[in-house]
């Protein structure tokens, strides 16, 4: 094994740990974290990194999921009705991501994110 | 109202900006949803999801799984040590941590910086 072999595979240890870290403490955004990374490190190309996070972060959540539930921190109403909405509008993001550009959607994104941001803060 | 508000985030994590980040928030400030039990919510809601769109990515090949193979163990890991924090951590100080990066990931968008590549 060479050294950017032996580089290489920190660097995934690293990728990995980190992005469980995140998803684990704050239930989101480990996939956003993972794409930024293989998109930049491993320079995978936008569809793969995707598809690719989706994979890591799918065992992730269901071990962080366990911890949740077996702590009883989970409402099984919520749960349902929130599932049935993302599932369609999952579809429906889909289609618009296809469909239009959306750089002025995100943007509207950006500012209600960080409008919340600043109401959990104060 | 609740099913709304996931109907709203499906949207935008499917358009791959990152659905939870924004349901966890909607969840705490418009139904005064715990924030453990909003990222709970999120966590679980996901894995319907992935299990639904996993096959299709296998199929058409668009994942590396040598790279999941090696990330995952490390990954299962952290996930221990973040949602094991995450259960213990007062719900004050969760809920300002999650405001922060929050905070990032909005600025993010707003200026539409590129070090994403523009996915998820």
């Amino acid at each position: 094994m060479n050294i950017k072999n032996i580089n290489a595979n920190l660097l995934l240890i690293i990728l990995g740990l980190s992005i469980g870290l995140l998803n684990g403490i704050f239930g989101s955004g480990g996939g956003i974290i993972a794409v930024l990374l293989m998109t930049h490190v491993l320079s995978f190309e936008n569809k793969m990194a995707h598809a690719t996070s989706i994979s890591i972060i799918l065992p992730l959540c269901i071990i962080s999921s366990f911890v949740f539930i077996k702590n009883g921190l989970y409402d099984t109403r919520l749960i349902i009705r929130v599932a049935l909405g993302s599932v369609v509008g999952g579809m429906v993001g889909a289609k618009l991501l296809c469909n239009i550009s959306n750089t002025l959607i995100r943007r509207i994104f950006g500012i209600v994110m960080v409008i919340s941001a600043v109401r959990m803060l104060f | 109202m609740a099913t709304i508000i996931g109907f709203l985030s499906g949207i935008i994590g499917g358009m791959g900006i990152g659905g939870g980040i924004i349901l966890i928030p909607m969840l705490t400030i418009l139904l005064d949803v715990e924030q453990k039990i909003a990222q709970s919510t999120n966590l679980i809601c996901y894995l319907p999801l992935a299990l639904a769109c996993l096959p299709i990515h296998i199929k058409h090949k668009n994942i590396d799984l040598s790279v999941t193979k090696k990330v995952v163990p490390f990954g299962i890991i952290g996930a221990l040590l973040g949602s094991y924090l995450a259960v213990h951590l007062s719900p004050v100080i969760l809920r300002k941590l999650f405001a922060a990066l929050l905070f990032v990931m909005g600025v993010k968008e707003i200026f539409n910086l590129k070090w994403s590549g523009g996915q998820r």
